[in-house]
């Protein structure tokens, strides 16, 4: 068997554990178990960090509005999701808000309750994304004509200014102010959570591997000689933008649904900067490197370090070191040292068909 | 004349900016480098104000936390910056982004998150006085004039010494002033000793008007600073005073008007445009590129 086909064979067989695993994982577990709950932030976090990666791992364009765009995917979300009966109660300072239906229902009607909720959910889901990405076009007009930190710093402003549009009182009647929204529908497994994050990420692992993917990784490795080579740069790299953004958006409608509740003061920049920090991790320019990291970042900071905050620690009790925010300390100190130390990341730019290769060259090494 | 106040207040919160953006301009003069981490260094200046005033008095308490800032300046330098030096200017950035994520868990953990009341301000400027008929501390009066000094005298230090000159020097081309004989990294460090010092003077000034000390105190004042500095052109520091005034001048201008859900975004909005329309802001140089 050639070493291609092994890849596909290794890829496939790796992907169908996982979603085995998270299906028995799912029937075996109740819906509040802390590992549905983590499998549910990682797989929302590892699609944001795809999204991102996409941007500044891929296209070499240094943004750090991530924030923003999800913030736009989950109100999206909220706002076209919540029961109409439950409308009231949500907005009860804005008379009920100005809009008055409800995706899922008005799908359930057409398809019977049960599908079309999800059909409605689904749908919602692909607005937040589509708004994002309309955004996104808006903002790359003046902002992406700018270079690495001025980039970063201009989308940053965009997130800020996205944040404080969706505080305003006068938008409370689609918004809410700056009042939770919650009551709207959401998936309680996890294996829906998977299913669709894996097949947005798919979608974006395609596009890397196009030639539009070829060109946003010209355009990293080097601007002018991208140029010179015939490739459009304002096109690529608003595109990249766009698209990044639109899953970005659907993966702050994926983080609504996780969370129950969706308000703006969450999604500021640092935000951002943990799941850049993730891309970090997993290695700049690889996505399943980012998917990998996001498990692991979330795995250990909402399960296996939680002891580092309440007193006791691998059987070690300490309350007086082990108290609340030692976790994030310790881990913050990981980060730095991981940023200082081990620049490429776990994976480096490799990907998960290239773990095989590596080791049967290694034992090619060995039988010579 | 309702709007009196928020002037005052303007030129006041201005100077605070000033302080901070020098910090950043002055960094990124040399290294190119946006340092994400000097808000959390401001916001840490202010917590060891908090916590040196409470137990000593403040002949050694205002000593010691500008001090402990400018240790912690040329720590990070030397820690998170030094080693990448010649690393891609992203891995810079994220190292930046690094430091500031560390030293705001760190705070937490210090702290236990809950913002740290300023129990003992500063005597004597934080007085009230009547200013044209209108009550304020007497910081409001203090900021502006010790910006304008400290200005003169860094810009003095910059013109006039050995060390202004290396750092214009390193600002100009980093590696032919390294091949002129200059200690790139005393140079790089002295940039952060003042940045941090002046940051400690500004922190202590800003969080005399304020209640309390959070870990997240640090970032908008951080990145406004940030905004000043770009708006005045980056690298340049009349230019960064100038921004900074004029931005905490809007800023409450646009609290008094009654918009103060928008006081931030205008920052950033007003960044946005500067950055579109003229990229090296008002006394920047202009960069050409070099393939």
């Amino acid at each position: 068997m050639d070493l291609s086909r092994k890849k596909k064979i290794f890829t496939a067989l790796v992907l169908f554990v996982v979603l085995a695993g998270c299906i028995v994982l799912d029937v075996v577990l109740p819906s509040y178990h802390i590992a549905i709950t983590v499998i549910k932030k990682a797989t929302v976090y590892a699609l944001v960090a795809v999204s991102m990666n996409l941007l500044n791992g891929f296209t070499g364009l240094f943004s750090l509005g991530q924030a923003g765009f999800m913030l736009l995917g989950a109100y999206a979300y909220g706002v076209l999701t919540i029961p109409v009966a439950k409308r009231a109660i949500v907005y009860q300072y804005f008379d009920g808000g100005v809009i008055h239906f409800s995706l899922p229902e008005v799908f359930g009607s057409i398809f019977g309750t049960a599908v079309g909720s999800v059909i409605g959910m689904l749908i919602a889901l692909l607005i937040g994304g589509i708004l994002a990405a309309l955004m996104a076009y808006l903002i790359g007009l003046p902002v992406l004509r700018l270079k690495s930190d001025y980039l970063a710093i201009a989308t940053l402003g965009f997130a800020e200014i996205l944040k404080a549009f969706f505080q305003w009182n006068k938008l409370g009647p689609v918004t809410n102010g700056s009042n939770l929204l919650k009551s709207y529908p959401v998936f309680d497994h996890a294996t829906p959570y998977v299913i669709l994050a894996g097949l947005m990420i798919a979608v974006i692992l395609l596009l890397i591997n196009s030639t539009y993917g070829r060109a946003f990784k010209a355009i990293r490795d080097d601007e002018v000689a991208a140029e010179a080579m015939g490739i459009n740069l304002a096109k690529h790299k608003r595109m990249a933008f766009i698209i990044s953004s639109f899953f970005a958006g659907i993966g702050g409608g994926m983080m609504a649904m996780y969370s129950g509740t969706i308000a703006a003061a969450p999604f500021k920049s640092a935000m951002t900067y943990e799941i850049l920090l993730i891309v970090v991790i997993g290695g700049i320019g690889s996505i399943t490197g980012s998917v990998i990291a996001s498990f692991l970042y979330i795995i250990s900071s909402e399960w296996l370090l939680r002891g580092l905050d309440s007193g006791t620690f691998l059987g070690i009790s300490a309350p007086g070191v082990f108290k609340n925010g030692f976790r994030m300390a310790v881990f913050s100190v990981i980060i730095m040292v991981i940023v200082l130390f081990f620049r490429k990341g776990i994976m480096g730019e490799r990907e998960l068909p290239d773990l095989l290769q590596k080791r049967s060259k290694k034992k090619k090494g060995a039988a010579k | 004349m309702k709007l009196l106040p928020y002037i005052i207040n303007g030129i006041s919160v201005g100077g605070q900016y000033a302080l901070i953006a020098i910090g950043y301009t002055l960094v990124y003069g040399i290294l190119r480098l946006i340092n994400f981490a000097h808000g959390d260094v401001f916001m840490v200046a202010g917590l060891v104000m908090v916590y040196a005033t409470a137990s000593m008095p403040f002949y050694l308490a205002l000593p010691l936390a500008i001090l402990v800032t400018v240790i912690l300046g040329f720590t990070i330098e030397r820690v998170a910056y030094k080693p990448l030096r010649s690393a891609p200017r992203m891995s810079l950035m994220i190292s930046a982004i690094g430091v500031s994520y560390l030293i705001q868990n760190l705070a937490f953990y210090i702290t236990g998150g809950v913002p740290q009341p300023v129990t003992h301000p500063i005597p004597w400027i934080s007085d009230q006085v009547m200013l044209l008929g209108v009550s304020t501390k007497r910081v409001t009066l203090i900021t502006p004039v010790l910006t304008i000094l400290l200005v003169l005298l860094l810009v003095y230090l910059i013109n006039h010494t050995k060390i202004g000159m290396a750092m214009r020097a390193a600002a100009k081309d980093f590696e032919t002033a390294q091949l002129m004989g200059i200690k790139i990294n005393s140079v790089i460090s002295m940039t952060f000793v003042i940045g941090s010092f002046l940051a400690a003077v500004g922190s202590m000034l800003y969080f005399t008007n304020y209640p309390s000390v959070a870990i997240t105190s640090g970032g908008m004042p951080g990145l406004k600073a940030f905004v000043a500095a770009v708006f005045g052109g980056i690298g340049s520091i009349p230019g960064a005073v100038v921004g900074a005034f004029i931005i905490g001048l809007c800023e409450e201008l646009i609290k008094g008007l009654g918009y103060t859900t928008f006081s931030d975004a205008f920052t950033f909005a007003l960044l946005i445009v500067v950055l579109c329309v003229r990229p090296t802001g008002l006394f920047g140089e202009k960069v050409t590129d070099k393939v």
